[in-house]
């Protein structure tokens, strides 16, 4: 017991020593969550529309306004024909069209069918399918107040968006970006500890000490995870203060939750160190191999119902997948341990064999 | 800048440093794996993680109604393909739970007097609480249900053919049916006709993959050789600032385009992604886009001490490549100030000029602008990283 305290304290004075280091790792995710909590929204707005008037009319121009006073669109060009269109969509100029039909009013006056084409650049289909939404809303709307006398039945929908009724981006996407930024912070904090020891040759050093292997690798990940709960408090109480994020939930569990976190994606991180054996290997390990899987199969951005089948099972092994549904639970639904106790599970069996790992890969070496 | 014409000397200590730098990826087997296999496997799981089409949502029904005509609407709603109606009660307790545990993403409530309200007044409410923790989809599923509603009350219109219509309808000399011309609504997606995700994310991901490996490497690569104490071995050599730069480049260049190209093959063989512009034209910007990348890259190696320091901030600005791009969320949802940013965002500009030239099918003059940006940052970048080794040399 007494070499692990040693090694503890020749690993705290390694990281208090390097100031410079210290610095990033503390002030890295505080600077990324304020930056990208801005900048990760996917609101509709300000919509660049195009209307292709072939013959302008009270009709059309009656509509043309209705787009003007939704607030959500930009009429950026008004064409004679669909031919002007492929220019403005090619450079990105105009998100979506309205083509009305020659002679639109006076088929309208006449009881005829007058024919709208909405025109979307579905080259990003997910946004492309909402600004259309809100396209043919607006048309929708028109042609209800004209046949509001004609006595339809209607079933009136009275939606309510629950956990985040104001629906802010911020609300959903800052918990999961807490999730995506401490994980990789974490796993590359200890990513390198091993290999640089085995690159400088001081490996040998550590493995002719009486030290166990799992007392190294408890050395290694023990001091970080300090470091590590200064971010979690950080991040948190940007996330309350800056972005005005709810905690519904109980504080103390979400700062456990988030303890345990850490402690998951560092023995990652150490597993990826204790398996690799340059630092570059590592590096590219740790990194690459870990951040776009963490953003894309987390749940963070893109919602983990809508993958296929397989995906959403391999997206399991990202230990930020739970974690997001944690720190959503507590933040926004406001739920304990009653309904977070699988995932909490999870990620604690998650540490243990990451840790197991690393102290096995550790006696191959050994030998 | 006095960056030397390509001379012959030049030329050759470009070349044999170039070939010490491809002789220290090449050796490594593990470095190989990662910069080859696992880019590709990434690229052939990550692509199908957005898709669009959200089938069978999971939806609790609270009927407290029980009449036909509320059954009508439970029917319609389990007959749609899209949702799975997987509980209903009359109580809306056991529907919170449902979705406090995050069983469900849609709780439709029908009131006790819907059909009544129905009959009595012509429109009757119909509650909707979505689960806005699964953001974008949430969205989406509410839109579903709604023209699920829309058309079930369209389908009641004609079925009951109410004689108040004839009552509050003032209107008797036109088209009794339709009362007023109707305007026909019809949709056009263009580019992407069957609304294929993957087709958008592919190249999105494929640049973001090259990217990333080209920019840690060129980062770690004159780090390691501080770390190792090599650097001064090459500082004693006749070698140029110049020749150095470029030395580090060249290889990482060809890998980028190498990458690049083996990518395109999955993404045309596996994910079917239209390739409608000229992919010469799309090498091309490659080519100066990957000058720009690996330029940082090794800007940030002459800045950093160690390798550890190299990590760190690689990380910092491929987050910033990733998440203020465009490439996963889109730019138009941006505040103002970090669209502004974004220009300066090398990534934004290739991804764009990616999707333009391979979805769109555009050509040299539709993606002039950001091409100019990255020819004008190429250089730029270039300069000060020359610049900033020289400083180590002097």
């Amino acid at each position: 017991m007494n070499a692990l305290w040693g090694l503890l304290r020749k690993e705290g004075y390694h990281i208090l020593r390097d100031r410079r280091t210290l610095a990033v790792l503390i002030f890295m995710p505080i600077v990324q969550v304020i930056l990208f909590g801005y900048s990760i929204r996917t609101d509709v707005k300000d919509v660049r529309l195009v209307i292709v008037d072939p013959t302008p009319d009270a009709t059309t121009l009656e509509l043309r306004n209705r787009f003007r006073a939704a607030g959500t669109f930009r009429i950026v060009a008004v064409v004679p024909t669909e031919a002007d269109l492929a220019p403005l969509f090619e450079t990105d100029t105009a998100q979506v069209a309205v083509r009305f039909q020659p002679r639109f009013g006076e088929r309208m006056a006449a009881g005829e069918m007058a024919q709208v084409l909405v025109i979307t650049d579905a080259t990003e289909p997910n946004s492309g399918s909402a600004r259309q939404n809100y396209v043919t809303a607006v048309i929708q709307n028109y042609q209800q107040e004209l046949r509001q006398r004609a006595g339809r039945i209607r079933i009136v929908p009275e939606t309510r968006a629950r956990f985040n009724p104001t629906r802010e981006s911020t609300n959903l996407f800052v918990p999961g970006l807490m999730a995506m930024v401490l994980n990789i912070i974490a796993a590359l904090m200890t990513a390198l500890s091993l290999t640089r020891e085995k690159e400088t040759g001081t490996m040998e050093a550590l493995l002719v000490s009486p030290l166990r292997p799992w007392q190294i690798i408890i050395g290694k990940v023990a001091p970080y995870l300090a470091i590590g709960f200064v971010s979690v408090i950080a991040v948190l109480l940007e996330a309350k203060l800056v972005f005005h994020v709810p905690v519904r939930g109980s504080v103390p569990l979400l700062l456990f939750e988030g303890m345990l976190f850490i402690l998951v994606a560092l023995s990652l991180g150490i597993l990826v160190s204790a398996r690799t054996s340059s630092q570059r290997v590592a590096m590219m390990g740790a990194l690459i191999g870990t951040m776009l899987p963490t953003q894309m199969l987390s749940g963070f951005v893109f919602p983990l119902e809508s993958m296929p089948p397989l995906i959403q099972w391999i997206a399991n092994v990202i230990p930020a997948k739970w974690f997001v549904l944690v720190a959503r639970g507590i933040m926004l639904k406001g739920v304990g341990l009653a309904y977070l106790w699988p995932e909490t599970l999870v990620l604690g069996v998650m540490t243990l064999l990451l840790l197991a790992a690393s102290a096995r890969s550790f006696k191959v070496r050994l030998q | 800048m006095t960056i030397p014409l390509p001379g012959r000397a030049f030329i050759r200590h470009t070349l044999v440093l170039a070939r010490a730098e491809v002789l220290h990826v090449v050796r490594d087997r593990a470095t190989l794996v990662q910069i080859i296999v696992m880019p590709l496997i990434q690229l052939l799981i990550l692509s199908n993680v957005a898709t669009f089409a959200i089938k069978q949502s999971p939806v609790y029904v609270v009927d407290a109604d029980h009449t036909s005509t509320s059954r009508g609407v439970v029917r319609r709603l389990g007959a749609s393909g899209l949702f799975n109606i997987v509980g209903q009660s009359a109580s809306p307790d056991s529907a919170d739970d449902a979705m406090l545990a995050g069983r469900v993403t849609l709780i439709m409530t029908i009131p006790h007097d819907f059909e009544s309200s129905l009959v009595r007044d012509g429109s009757a409410p119909i509650h909707l609480d979505v689960n806005a923790e699964k953001g974008s989809a949430a969205g989406i599923v509410q839109s579903y249900a709604m023209q699920i509603l829309a058309s079930y009350s369209d389908e009641l219109t004609t079925e009951i053919h109410p004689t108040t219509r004839t009552v509050q309808g003032p209107g008797p000399a036109i088209a009794p049916a339709r009362g007023f011309g109707r305007i026909e609504t019809r949709v056009q997606d263009w580019y992407n006709p069957t609304l294929d995700y993957k087709h958008y994310m592919v190249p999105g991901i494929l640049v973001a993959l090259v990217t990333m490996i080209g920019t840690l490497l060129t980062a770690q690569n004159i780090a390691r050789e501080k770390e190792m104490g090599t650097l001064e071995q090459l500082n004693v050599t006749p070698i140029t600032k110049a020749e150095f730069i470029t030395a580090k480049l060249l290889p990482f260049w060809v890998l980028g385009l190498v990458d690049l190209g083996l990518g395109l093959i999955v993404a045309g063989v596996v994910f079917g992604v239209p390739m409608r512009g000229s992919l010469l034209l799309l090498f091309a910007a490659a080519g100066v886009y990957l000058v720009v990348a690996l330029a940082i890259g090794l800007w940030v190696s002459t800045i950093v001490e160690t390798q550890q320091q190299a990590m760190f901030v690689t990380f910092f600005i491929l987050m910033i490549y990733l998440l203020m791009s465009g490439l996963l969320t889109p730019i138009d949802s941006m505040p103002h100030w970090v669209q502004l940013m974004s220009e300066l965002n090398p990534v934004r500009h290739f991804v764009t000029i990616a999707r333009a030239i391979l979805m769109k099918g555009a050509g040299l003059t539709e993606i002039m602008r950001p091409l100019v940006i990255l020819a004008v940052y190429s250089v730029v970048v270039l300069a000060l990283s020359i610049r900033q080794y020289s400083k180590r040399t002097a």
